[in-house]
């Protein structure tokens, strides 16, 4: 049944899009679930091709309701599952991923963003969902998301990904933009075995001693799948350690959603991941993620040749979001310049943490992303 | 309406001004586009048409262009139908308070196969179980190709598309055709019907019908696009009726449950020796290439004996053999 290799290991030149699907592979995804949506659809092509061969699966779904409700399943029958979409396909599948969060079902969701809201820009950059990405379900949840800049994070943050789902028992999300995804670039892809995998921590007490969500120290429950001999019972409604409905419960409630909430907060340090570039001394502080890191970071080294004293800070993960490093990186900052390719997003968290009130946002909407010397200017208009 | 008002002659045809008009963006050979032109000659008055994303969406409305010349809006992927309800019940009720004076004021739902098969398939049965009094029209190209040809529910067994990938594990599309109109008629809704760009005036005299009968009605229009079957774009609506001429996509009609075969059905129904192998369809489009291969020979085999199962089912209904 396996015709090719899983790991193509080697030097690639590669889109973003075809990036992230070989490093879900790499990870160890055996089911895709999917539905055509500009500029993600290239994932769920580039997987139809590859699934037949490495023996896994591809189904297209009806809609991207279905996709996301099918990689449930196919997570809790003990695959590694993912789902590629874009903001319209993000929306609609926002109540699944509560149920995601709440059934805690490992499952890894790309959204490459593109311009909204509605159908938008489909085939523009946007980075319109990354507050939709945190708060998009009702109910509160914690959710982990990453944020590539490159064709290689698309592969390496993708396999990031899942190591985190796994590990947390949380949908963790790759919220690419349409940039990363259809650029073309040098792709490392390492050996198979230096690839860190993490697979989601399994029952092994005997059956009747199992509880399906008794957590752990790290505030993880172990993970049995369906058929392994455990007796199981997985709900959308507030559940206690038994998986039964508790749904008139104010201390199961509090118990369950705190726990939902604390397993991602109290481990933040593990998970947050952030690129520091000359803060050390930095008058200025960029903050920007994904493409626009990108001309943000030429920014800064122009800034620096006219003398003006500026740093980059890109969080890898936007959720959690790397508080200590931006907090620090602030202490000594007189400005804070957050260019985003929305109408002013993650500033609000910027904000939030450095309670500052020289946070400057550069919108950019509806065409090619922040160019540096936008930025740059942006910056020397700010900064005096 | 009296029925000599449609004639739709070739002359009435031209006379008529394009609702749906010239200067879209639609790709040369494009049956969908010819299909839209052919709706539009078919309306009876105050007209408004919702469209779900999909290619004649795009194709038609590029800034700052709209080949529209009747009110017109673009929905969400999946809700077409649902538009359409909302729509509908607020004409019917501002008529009622008679605050519009019109007679009769249509509404058209328009959606692809996504949008129809797929995605929009919720809001649809909805739509019609509620009974809204609206054409939803499929224009069905048998694959989203606006994103790049991938499988739908209408992509028929066998085709090779992006997600469908024919190569050395898997033939195509593993699934057959959903049979939606039969979906629809199981809906018992009063009006449902087949159609295909070849037979331009029964095309036609269908659309009218189903803007004439009171209650939902369901149209299913094939509609070959060159682009994503990898057929000749100057071949697109020989397509069209060599589709019908195999029984690959049969035309007919159910008014109220009642099926009967449109008249080009009809006559291979009476002479089963002018119906011809699937074969000759299949061999001038790409997407089904490799089903001439002797390794994937078996599914053309399957394709044909399909094709027959579903030919004599529908001969049954319409109390044919």
């Amino acid at each position: 049944m396996v015709k090719e290799k899983a790991v193509l290991t080697g030097m690639h030149f590669m889109s973003g899009d075809i990036a992230c699907a070989e490093g879900a592979i790499a990870a160890g995804c055996r089911f895709f679930a999917g539905y055509p949506i500009t500029p993600a659809t290239e994932i769920a092509e580039h997987i139809a091709s590859r699934m037949p061969k490495i023996g896994g699966v591809y189904i297209q779904m009806e809609d991207e309701i279905a996709s996301i409700a099918a990689v449930i399943g196919a997570s809790y029958a003990g695959l590694k599952a993912m789902t590629a979409t874009s903001g319209p396909g993000f929306s609609l599948m926002q109540e699944n991923i509560g149920l995601a969060a709440m059934t805690e079902a490992p499952c890894v969701i790309v959204d490459v963003m593109r311009g909204g809201p509605s159908t938008g820009q489909p085939t523009l950059p946007g980075q319109q969902d990354v507050m939709q990405a945190k708060w998009g379900s009702h109910g509160d949840y914690e959710i982990i998301a990453l944020s590539p800049c490159s064709v290689q994070e698309m592969f390496d943050l993708t396999i990031e990904a899942f190591n985190l789902s796994e590990t947390y028992r949380v949908p963790a999300f790759v919220m690419a933009d349409e940039v990363v995804a259809h650029m073309w670039e040098k792709l490392v892809i390492p050996p198979a075995e230096e690839i860190k995998i993490v697979n989601r921590k399994r029952a092994n007490m005997p059956p009747e001693k199992y509880l399906p969500f008794m957590p752990d120290d790290d505030l993880v429950p172990p993970m049995a799948c369906f058929g392994e001999g455990y007796r199981f019972h997985a709900t959308g409604l507030t559940h206690n350690e038994y998986g039964y409905p508790r749904t008139q419960s104010s201390e199961v409630q509090t118990k369950l959603v705190q726990r939902l909430c604390e397993k991602i907060r109290k481990n933040a340090d593990k998970i947050v991941r952030a690129e520091e570039n000359m803060l050390e001394d930095a008058e200025v502080v960029v903050v920007a993620y994904g493409i626009v890191a990108r001309a943000a970071l030429s920014a800064v080294k122009k800034a620096r040749e006219k003398g003006i004293k500026a740093g980059l800070l890109r969080p890898i993960t936007l959720w959690p979001f790397p508080e200590k490093t931006l907090a620090k990186a602030a202490e000594n900052a007189e400005t804070i310049i957050v260019p985003e390719m929305n109408c002013g997003q993650l500033v609000r968290e910027v904000e939030r943490i450095t309670k500052s009130s020289r946070v400057f946002h550069l919108a950019k909407l509806g065409e090619e992303p922040h160019s540096p010397m936008e930025i740059f200017d942006f910056i020397r208009r700010k900064h005096k | 309406m009296q029925s000599e008002e449609w004639k739709f002659t070739a002359k009435d045809i031209a006379e008529k001004p394009d609702l749906f008009m010239s200067g879209h963006r639609a790709c040369a050979g494009c049956a969908p586009a010819t299909v839209m032109r052919l709706i539009m000659k078919a309306i009876r008055g105050p007209t408004i048409v919702t469209h779900a994303t999909g290619c004649m969406e795009v194709v038609s409305t590029i800034y700052p262009y709209t080949s529209w010349a009747v009110p017109w809006l673009h929905t969400a992927f999946e809700n077409a139908a649902a538009n359409a309800s909302g729509i509908e019940a607020a004409l019917k009720i501002m008529k009622k308070k008679g605050k519009i004076k019109h007679e009769h004021v249509d509404v058209i739902a328009i959606a692809g196969d996504g949008g129809t098969y797929d995605i929009g398939i919720q809001a649809l049965s909805g739509a019609v179980e509620r009974g809204h009094d609206f054409l939803f029209v499929l224009y069905d190209n048998e694959a989203y190709m606006n994103t790049g040809i991938q499988r739908s529910g209408g992509t028929p067994l066998g085709a090779s598309t992006t997600t469908s990938p024919a190569g050395t594990v898997i033939p195509g599309k593993l699934e057959p055709k959903k049979p939606i109109a039969d979906i629809m008629v199981a809906h018992e809704i009063p009006y449902v019907a087949t159609a295909s760009p070849y037979y331009w005036r029964d095309l036609i005299t269908k659309v009218r019908k189903g803007l004439e009968v009171e209650g939902p009605a369901f149209l299913h229009v094939f509609a070959p696009c060159p682009r994503g079957w990898r057929s000749d774009p100057a071949k697109s609506i020989e397509l069209s009726r060599l589709a019908v001429e195999t029984c690959v996509f049969p035309l007919w009609e159910a008014v109220n449950g009642e099926y009967q075969l449109s008249t080009p059905s009809k006559v291979l129904a009476l002479a089963p020796q002018k119906k011809k192998p699937v074969k000759e369809y299949v061999a001038v489009q790409g997407r089904f290439r490799h089903l001439l291969t002797p390794k994937f020979e078996k599914m053309l085999e399957e394709i044909q004996r399909i094709t027959d199962m579903r030919w004599q089912k529908l001969l049954k209904k319409c109390g044919i053999a």
